[in-house]
Parts: C-alpha cells; structure tokens; sequence
C-alpha cells in the first residue's frame, strides 16, 4: 500500500500521474496522508499521527482513510502488490 | 494542546480546469450567525433540526415590497396569504405592518379571527367554502372571492336566510402568455365565462360586487404576465361601469412573485434571473394607470404576496449524521432534515451553507435526508466542503411553504424560533410531543393485548 514511485506530488497538492497523464488536486490533510505514504507508512501509524494532532475519532478517521484509499486505488496512483 | 480542526482527506481528478478556479468553488461562504445570534447556540438550545425565522427579514421585505408598489400607484394593499406561513406570530407580523388576511379554508378563517384580524379585512379565497364557512364570512363582512358558480348559489341561498349583503368579487382565470394556464380556480376570461357569472351577480341585486381576483400562478418570472393581467380584470371593471354603471372598488392580482430561490433545472441562480419588486410594480402600476378609469375612482390594487414577502426570512438548521459514498463513487452525505420538514425541497435547488469555517475545497455532494426512502434527497447534487458527521448547516429561504406543508412522518415536528428586532430568541411553535401525537389515536378494546 504506497503511492507509486513515479507519481508527482507537489507542495500545493497537485498529483501527476506521467502514464496516464491524468492530473488530480488534494486537500492539506489528502496531501499530509500522501506524504506519510510515500514515507511508507501504514494505516495503523497513520491514524496515531493524524488523531493526535487533528480533532477527529480513530473510527471516524479509519473510515474516510479507507475511503480516500480507494479513490486513490480507483485513479491507479496505488502500488498495490 | 488544542487539537487542529479535522478535514477529511480528498483528492478530485482535474478535468481540463485549472485549480480553484471558480466552478470548483463552493457555493457558499459559513453562516455562524442568523441576525447575531449563533447557529451553535441556537441549535443546542432548542434542538436539531430548528426552523428559524428573522422578524427582521420579514419586516424589511415587506417594507420594501411596499415601497415598491405605493411609489407607483397611489392605493395598495397587502394580504397575507395564510397558506404561505400561518404561524400565528408570522402572521401577527404582516398585520402589524398592514396587511390584511387572504385565506382559503376554515380553518385558515378561523386562524385570522383568533389572532384578532376582524372579518371585514379577511379575504375569502379558495374552492372549498362550506356553508358553514361562507355563513361565517357573510356574517362578519368579510371579501368573498367566489371561485364557481356552484359557490355563487350557496350564497344566494344564504342570503336569502340570513338577511345580509354579503360583500364578493369574482376570481379570474385567463391567458396571460405564460403556460400552462392556472384554469382551474375561478370564472374563465377569454371564454365569457367571468361575464356570465357577474352579469349573475348583478342581476340577483343582493350583494355587493366590490372587487375581481386573479391568481395566474406562483414563481412567476414574466413582469408582463400581470401587465396582462390588471389590463384583463379593468377590461372586466370598465365594462361593468359601462353595462351597469357600477363600480370596482379593488383589483386583486394575488401571489405569484418568484423568491430568491433557485429552481430545479434552472441554468442561473435566481438572483440573477428574478424581477424585482420593483419591476412587477412598474408592470402592473402602468396597466391600470394608462386605462381608462377616471381620475377619481382608480381601484385599490390588493396583492396576496406569499413567498416572495418569507421565504429569505425562513432558515432550517441541521447537523450531518453521516457521510458516505453511493455505489457509484459519488459522495453522500445524510443530515436530519428529510423533505417531510423541507417540502420546496422539490421544486427548489436550496442553498445550504456549512455553520462553521471551511476550507476552500469542495465535492460534490447528494444531500440526504434520514427517511429511509428513495425520494428523501435534499439536493441531488450541491458542491458542498467537506462537513464532518456532526457539523452543523443551514438550508436557506425555507419561509415559505414548508411550515405549512409539513409532513408528520417517522420523526416529530421541531420547534419554530423567531429571532426578534433586538435579537432575542422566541419558541412560536414548540416541538412536537409523543403524548399529543399518541392523543390522537384510539385503540379499540379488543386490540389491546398481544403475545409475541
Ligand atoms: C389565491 C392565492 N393567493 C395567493 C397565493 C400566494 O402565492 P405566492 O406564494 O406564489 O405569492 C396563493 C398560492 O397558491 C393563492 O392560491
């Protein structure tokens, strides 16, 4: 579960993707999540980082991580082996 | 520490547009307060969802209606149209800036009486006059607008028994240019039929004929269509003058005026496309100033004004219960406001503003009530930030309609707040109790026991 390595991710949240040539915006907390992927981090270690810092219930943020997940999986940016 | 405001993640594929540019924007800026008073507050103070309703908005709207029309035309008179919002203490607001009460059933009659309208100012309107009710109104002097001949006879009959002259006018129905015609209430224009039925009214002798009534319909976007109207109804008014050598004391045009809402399907928001006051003032002042009234007997115009005059001064509040995606990717978000509480919900596309600061991204979003049914949709699609389950919102211009058309469905109805001229809170309608909902009901004997 990481961002492909080939993806482009800019400080002001845009993504390229160069084999498709699709572009995509985020949000700061899509691009923090972003950021810890590309880091290699996973969900467990994403959660602990964003509920201490953000106002926001670990089952609520569990959902909409899953969520922003598969919109990342359905726009082909995931390196899902 | 204070944990940082939480925004879900979101990503959103560009699609030739450039970011943030301003089809990407949200529609709407946060509303925290209603005539200084926080959402927040209001909403823990007397529940979610609360319908609240700004005495200042109304009265500045009436204001300016008002001014609109008596600049133009030397007589004008309001009359709140029940129908539109009957609380007691809306209404009491119109009739403290003057205008009398249009109502179209009992219980609508009896409502303007209870609050201390007198019968003289209360017009009658409506196919659905008992004898009963029409007793009632010949009794207390009020405008009967007669909406078919059937209604005609009663009161003839009546007449007859009660020894009185009742005070009536006849409502129209005619082609104004704006389709599909309003044909069903009232005494046809084109087809004779309105002639007919005051050629009845004054051959009988036995009542007063004072006015004609028109309504050509609601949400009415064409200036010209009441231009055509007042030209109709003085056509009708100077031939009685000519057959008869009576005269029409007042042309009544009824509603009609669009609100700020935007409509279903609409390619503009409504501000951009509605006639003013303004506009439909010069429209109508002209027809009945260049006809051929003399000088001295001009009719009073009467307008039955609904929701153009309460629909900005109406806003229901809400809080997100979930958010969710459809099958089809599309985001979701469900709220405790279902259209049995916002009816307009139907016919309008309703701004909703988020009750809180947010960011400047957006997504598009099905709004959804919580009915548990598949026409529950609040807005089929609105570019809303990113609400967390829990923040609060507002749906804007719901003075109209909904308080009355209400549905009682698997909640109970919440309470009513009117904010004042000084900003204080007022409950002008509680919410709604399990035990008066229970009192309603009986349950036979043999219904009363059950095993399971
Ligand atoms: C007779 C009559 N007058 C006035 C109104 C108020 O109309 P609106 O809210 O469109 O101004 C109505 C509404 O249906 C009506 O039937």
């Amino acid at each position: 579960m990481k961002i492909r390595s080939n993806i482009a991710v800019s400080a002001s949240g845009l993504i390229f993707n160069p084999d498709t040539g699709e572009s995509f915006t985020v949000n700061p907390m899509g691009a923090e999540i972003i950021s810890f992927l590309k880091e290699g981090l996973g969900q467990e270690k994403i959660s602990l980082q964003i509920t201490q810092k953000y106002n926001v219930e670990p089952s609520a943020f569990e959902k909409d991580f899953e969520d922003f997940m598969g919109l990342l999986r359905n726009y082909t940016l995931l390196d899902d082996e | 520490m204070e944990k940082l405001r939480y925004e879900r993640p979101l990503i959103k594929r560009m699609e030739g547009e450039m970011p943030n540019k301003f089809g990407s924007k949200s529609e709407n800026k946060p509303l925290t307060h209603i005539d200084g008073v926080a959402v927040k507050e209001l909403l823990s103070e007397y529940g979610s969802p609360l319908f609240v309703l700004s005495e200042k908005t109304i009265r500045n709207t009436f204001r300016r209606a008002h001014k609109a029309f008596s600049m133009r035309y030397p007589k004008m008179q309001f009359a709140w149209s029940y129908k539109t919002n009957y609380l007691d203490a809306v209404c009491s607001i119109y009739h403290q800036e003057g205008a009398w009460a249009e109502v179209v059933s009992g219980f609508e009659y009896d409502k303007a009486l209870s609050i201390g309208v007198d019968g003289k100012h209360i017009i009658f309107n409506g196919p659905d006059k008992t004898a009963e009710d029409l007793e009632k109104a010949i009794q207390n002097d009020s405008l009967i607008h007669i909406d078919h001949l059937d209604e005609l006879y009663t009161i003839i009959e009546l007449i007859e028994k009660l020894e009185k002259r009742p005070r009536v006018a006849i409502r129209v129905n005619m082609d104004t240019g704006v389709y599909p015609i309003w044909d069903r209430f009232g005494f046809n224009y084109e087809n004779g039929q309105a002639w007919d039925a005051l050629n009845k009214i004054m051959a009988s002798g036995k009542m007063d004929l004072v006015g004609l009534h028109c309504h050509i319909g609601t949400y009415m976007l064409s200036t010209k269509a009441y231009g055509i109207a007042a030209a109709k109804l003085t056509d009708l008014a100077l031939g009685l003058r000519r057959r008869y050598n009576h005269e029409i004391k007042y042309i009544d045009l009824g509603g009609g005026f669009p609100s700020r809402n935007t409509l279903k399907g609409a390619y503009l928001p409504a501000l951009d496309t509605s006639p003013s006051f303004e506009d439909f003032a010069e429209a109508i002042s002209s027809a009945l100033l260049n006809a051929e009234y003399p000088p001295d007997s001009l009719p009073l115009l009467i307008l039955e004004t609904g929701r153009a005059l309460v629909d900005e001064a109406g806003f229901l509040l809400g809080t997100v219960i979930s958010n969710k995606r459809s099958s089809t990717g599309k985001r979701t978000t469900i709220v405790d406001i279902g259209i049995n509480l916002l009816f307009t919900s139907f016919w309008y596309e309703h701004k909703i503003s988020p009750a809180q600061e947010f960011s400047s991204y957006t997504e598009e979003t099905t709004m959804y009530g919580p009915l548990c049914m598949n026409i529950d949709v609040i807005r089929e699609s609105a570019m809303m930030p990113l609400l967390n389950k829990g923040d609060h919102f507002v749906i804007h211009h719901v003075g109209a309609y909904n308080m009355t058309q209400w549905m009682q469905f698997i909640t109970l109805r919440p309470n009513v707040v009117l904010i004042d001229i000084d900003g204080n809170t007022h409950v002008i309608r509680r919410n709604e109790t399990m035990s008066e909902f229970k009192n309603m009901e009986h349950l036979p004997e043999h219904l009363k026991n059950f095993e399971l």
